[in-house]
């Protein structure tokens, strides 16, 4: 396929390299900043030190912060497949009444911008005493997750034949075997899949978390921007550590997600998943 | 409560007005059949009339919704699928993607807690059976459609079921596979001494597999016989359209004598044969169109009519011609015609048979 | 064969079963729709329930007055009321931009080729800089004395360095960057599912690639579009902490998550907070059916592409 020849092309394709450029020049100001001693107003500073990564990483108690962060992503994953799983199943093998309705349900934490049942939600969460905590901060997260995984594992179910469900029963599996046997191992890909874009969601997620974390329960996100926040306390380049640190990992696992998720993929997907 | 399924026979299957209904759309209409055991039943209808249906209540994949199935006098349609101790093959197989060949076929035997030994020889020599040896360890993405066909024959008959289903196991064949695995299908059958239901839409791959067809439309049953009682004595005017009866003449009876009756069809009259008292006053001649020949002279049940089309098939030409009311006549004759003759063609009445229109 | 240890008896002819539990799997309903539960009591208790009760907090306002006091408030005072104007003057060109910027480029990246995979991976690497990177690497690399400013000094385009942050563009350029590898990766993906062959039989009738692009792949793409539209929108609409960090708070980016968040927890007034975050709901469920009626016009069937 050509991909450069039109004048069209050319001036797409200019587009793109003038937003890639100054793309890298955006990280690379920041990952620049974050190493140099000091750099005001001139074109490169005037000293490179790792320092700034070592105060971070004790002012702002960065391993504390990167282990509540680990156990909030891993037990939101884990959480939003065993209940959204179930439901993309019954989703996507039967017809009923009130289907539209249910599915209007899951849809609508989706389309809603977080603040807007963030806010009653921790309203909700300080009334029961469960805002501040790291359970709480789970469960907003859940929130919009479990219907992620809801709304992408039901095309995923769908293009799975049930006639091989109905085959293993013809072959004398009962329901455990035809979910342990059968389903499960056709299921791994879109689990996987959903996971991953779960965990890469949940990291960078900052207006739920923000609403209900306190101290102690706070994510990465949230204590970078607290430390932006409070940008006068705290040198410039230390709040840069940090947001460098963040993208690196937030990098690992978009890399991570892009072996298991075909990007173009995302909405209609392989018919057969490979033996 | 379980039912053995090893080395099965049964002496008969009753399914007893067995119904199926979606909403408020019936599928399946009291449907009464009782299969022998070693018997080969086909299922015949065009596409939609209820065939899957009727298969997978038989399997127990889908609940009934009225009447009952009796094995030898006891009830299984209370049973779930895996209990029943029957086979499948799918359309289109249902194959399980994620395992091999060995692995697809074994997964019955193991489901049953079949011993390694055992599981292992009775896959090999199943998979002999269908010629699939030096495939057994690829997945199904990688065979062709007819080496998927035959896993997923091995893969229903390695449990030595009672009754093996299959569900236009050939559609998705091309012409000359489809001979092939016909007679494949057939000799197993025979060899393995099994029971078989088999649904189809073609009615002479029914002709050919079956000791019974049931003839289906729209969830009704219209004619339950022997391949030549059907071929030869078609129920009724939908079953004779079925069974290659493709001239339907509009007629008016003029006269009933027995199963003799006589029809008029514009001028002429032809003779014909009812085999139920016809009532009606309109009626259709039904013919095929390798039973009409071509006439020399004017003679009882001849009509005259334009050629139109002809087509070679080698031997044979098929040939559509007009007759004077402007009803096309369909015909396989040796004799060389071409476009634009006027040709006096002969339906012998013994092979002429006469339905009431609403039959 | 073995006799089962208890067969059910033989019903006689005329006999049913009662069939409650037959009637209703006819209908669909089953043991599988168990599997529902935890999911739909999930989304009742943790979405619905805390909807519905922020919805009657908002009726109950702190400083008294009628229900709709909260309401008649947030209408009443300018400073509150523009920010929804304030919210949508930056949402929807962020979103549009994101959404038209998408179509070409996606358009020119369908079919394989070499390095697609790479190409597409630097394009939604955005996604992993998160708001806050965006925040600090505008500040300091469109800030007066950043990069790009002394790279327009240094070409002649300008003499004076150029204020792209600490206002509405600061906030724009970081919805778009945060939006766009977004709405590119679901442009991608429903433009992958169109069959190409569709395109070949439009050129084997003679139209031109202008022309296959208006009268075939537009109009097949366009439900996704919509799709697309809306969640980059969702997104876009619920901008806020770059409108902190690189907008002007209290001015021309004050946006409504802000005096939402402001008024709940600054002010702990929740029944405010609550309105307004209703108001915020109410304004998104608008765009959303806007843009969902515009695509029930369209033909919404098969694509014919590989899956
Ligand atoms: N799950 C279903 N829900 C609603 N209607 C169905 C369902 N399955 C089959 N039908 C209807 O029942 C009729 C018979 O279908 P089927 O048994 O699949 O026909 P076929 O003879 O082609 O196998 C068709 O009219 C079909 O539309
Ligand atoms: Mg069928």
């Amino acid at each position: 396929m050509r991909l450069v020849g039109s004048p069209g092309a050319w001036l797409v394709w200019g587009a793109v390299a003038f937003f890639l450029v100054n793309l890298f020049g955006l990280v690379l100001a920041v990952v620049v900043n974050s190493f140099s001693v000091q750099w005001f107003g001139t074109w490169w500073p005037n000293g490179l030190t790792t320092d700034y990564y070592a105060s971070a990483w004790q002012d702002l108690g960065l391993l504390d912060v990167l282990v509540v962060t680990g156990q909030v992503a891993l037990a939101v994953v884990a959480l939003s497949v065993l209940i959204g799983v179930p439901t993309a199943y019954a989703l996507a093998r039967r017809n009923f009444p009130g289907k539209r309705l249910v599915t209007v349900l899951f849809l609508l934490p989706i389309l809603l911008p977080p603040m807007t049942y963030g806010i009653p939600l921790a309203t909700v969460l300080y009334k029961f005493d469960l805002a501040g905590s790291v359970a709480g901060v789970i469960v907003a997260n859940l929130v919009p997750s479990v219907p992620f995984v809801v709304l992408t594992m039901t095309p995923f179910i769908e293009q799975i034949d049930p006639r091989i469900e109905a085959a293993a029963r013809m072959c004398g599996a009962r329901t455990l075997s035809v979910f342990t046997r059968v389903l499960a191992p056709l299921l791994v890909p879109g689990i996987l899949a959903a996971s991953i874009l779960v965990l890469v969601r949940t990291v960078g997620m900052f207006e739920l978390t923000f609403l209900t974390a306190g101290p102690g329960s706070q994510t990465l996100v949230v204590s970078l921007y607290e430390s932006m926040f409070s940008a006068g306390i705290r040198a410039q380049q230390a709040v840069d550590a940090v947001a460098v640190i963040y993208t690196g990992s937030m990098l690992v696992l978009l890399v991570i997600a892009l072996r298991f998720v075909n990007p173009t993929q995302l909405v209609t997907r392989l018919k057969e998943p490979a033996p | 409560m379980s039912v053995s399924t090893e080395g099965g026979a049964f002496a008969e299957l009753r399914l007893d007005r067995v119904r199926r209904a979606f909403g408020e759309h019936v599928a399946l209409r009291d449907l009464e059949l009782t299969i022998k055991g070693g018997e080969f039943v086909a299922l015949l209808g065009p596409s939609g009339c209820g065939k899957s249906t009727a298969l997978n209540c038989l399997a127990g994949l889908l609940p009934l919704s009225g009447g009952q199935i009796l094995m030898d006098g006891r009830r299984i349609d209370t049973l779930p699928p895996e209990k029943r101790g029957f086979g499948m093959v799918f359309q289109n197989y249902a194959l399980f993607p994620h395992m091999s060949v060995r692995r697809n076929v074994a997964f019955g035997l193991a489901m049953r807690g079949v011993a390694r030994a055992e599981r292992i020889r009775r896959v090999d020599e199943v998979l002999r059976l269908v010629q699939l040896t030096e495939h057994a360890d690829k997945f199904p993405a990688q065979l062709s459609g007819g080496q998927q066909q035959r896993v997923a024959i091995a893969r229903a008959i390695v449990l030595e079921p009672w009754l093996v289903l299959m569900d236009e196991p050939l559609s998705n064949l091309d012409a000359s596979l489809r001979l092939e695995m016909r007679n494949e299908i057939r000799r197993l059958h025979q060899s393995l001494g099994l029971t078989t239901v088999y649904v189809t839409h073609d009615q002479e791959e029914a002709l050919a597999l079956a000791d019974r067809l049931v003839v289906l439309r729209d969830g009704v049953v219209q004619q339950v016989g022997s391949p030549e009682q059907v071929y030869a004595h078609p129920a009724n005017r939908y079953v004779a359209g079925f069974m290659g009866y493709r001239n339907m003449i509009p007629a008016t009876v003029s006269e009933v004598d027995g199963d003799l009756v006589a029809v008029d069809v514009g001028e002429v009259t032809l003779r014909g044969i009812s085999r139920d008292r016809i009532t009606e006053n309109s009626a259709v001649a039904a013919i095929r169109p390798s039973d009409v020949s071509v006439a020399d002279r004017e003679g009882e049940n001849t009509l005259r009519g334009q050629v139109e089309i002809v087509e070679y098939h080698g031997r044979e030409q098929a040939v559509q011609a007009r007759l004077p009311g402007g009803v096309p006549l369909h015909v396989r004759t040796r004799s060389r015609l071409a476009p634009g003759d006027s040709v006096l063609f002969h339906l012998p009445p013994e092979r002429l048979l006469v339905f009431g229109e609403h039959s | 064969m073995t006799a089962p240890t208890t067969a059910p008896p033989v019903s006689p002819p005329g006999e049913r079963p009662p069939g409650i539990a037959h009637r209703l799997a006819e209908r669909g309903i089953d043991r599988v729709l168990l599997l529902l539960v935890p999911g739909v009591v999930f989304v009742v208790v943790l979405f619905a329930y805390p909807v519905l009760y922020g919805l009657q907090l908002s009726f109950q306002p702190e400083e008294g007055g009628g229900p709709f006091a909260n309401y008649e408030r947030f209408f009443g005072d300018p400073y509150l009321r523009d920010t929804i104007w304030i919210t949508l003057r930056l949402a929807v060109p962020a979103a549009l931009f994101n959404v038209l910027a998408s179509i070409p480029i996606a358009y020119r990246m369908r079919g394989a080729f070499r390095g697609k995979r790479v190409l597409t991976t630097i394009l939604v690497v955005p996604i992993t800089l998160g708001t806050v990177l965006t925040a600090q690497g505008l500040i300091s690399y469109l800030g007066p004395a950043g990069w790009f400013n002394k790279i327009l000094i240094g070409i002649g385009l300008t003499d004076e360095p150029v204020r792209l942050v600490n206002n509405y563009w600061g906030v724009l350029f970081s919805l778009i960057i945060t939006g766009f590898p977004f709405a590119f990766l679901l442009t991608l993906s429903y433009l992958s599912g169109i069959d190409p062959t569709l395109e070949q039989a439009a050129a084997t009738l003679g139209a031109d690639r202008r022309r296959r692009f208006r009268h075939i792949t537009f109009p097949l793409l366009a439900p996704g579009l919509a799709i697309t539209f809306c969640l980059t929108f969702v997104l876009a609409f619920s901008v806020f902490p770059s409108a902190y960090l690189v907008g002007l708070p209290q001015g021309e980016t004050r946006v409504i998550s802000i005096v939402a968040y402001e008024s709940a927890f600054r002010d702990t007034d929740y029944p405010l907070g609550s309105a307004i975050a209703m108001v915020m709901a109410l304004v998104m469920l608008v765009v959303v059916g806007l843009v969902l009626v515009w695509r029930s016009t369209m033909y919404r069937g098969a694509t014919g592409g590989k899956g």
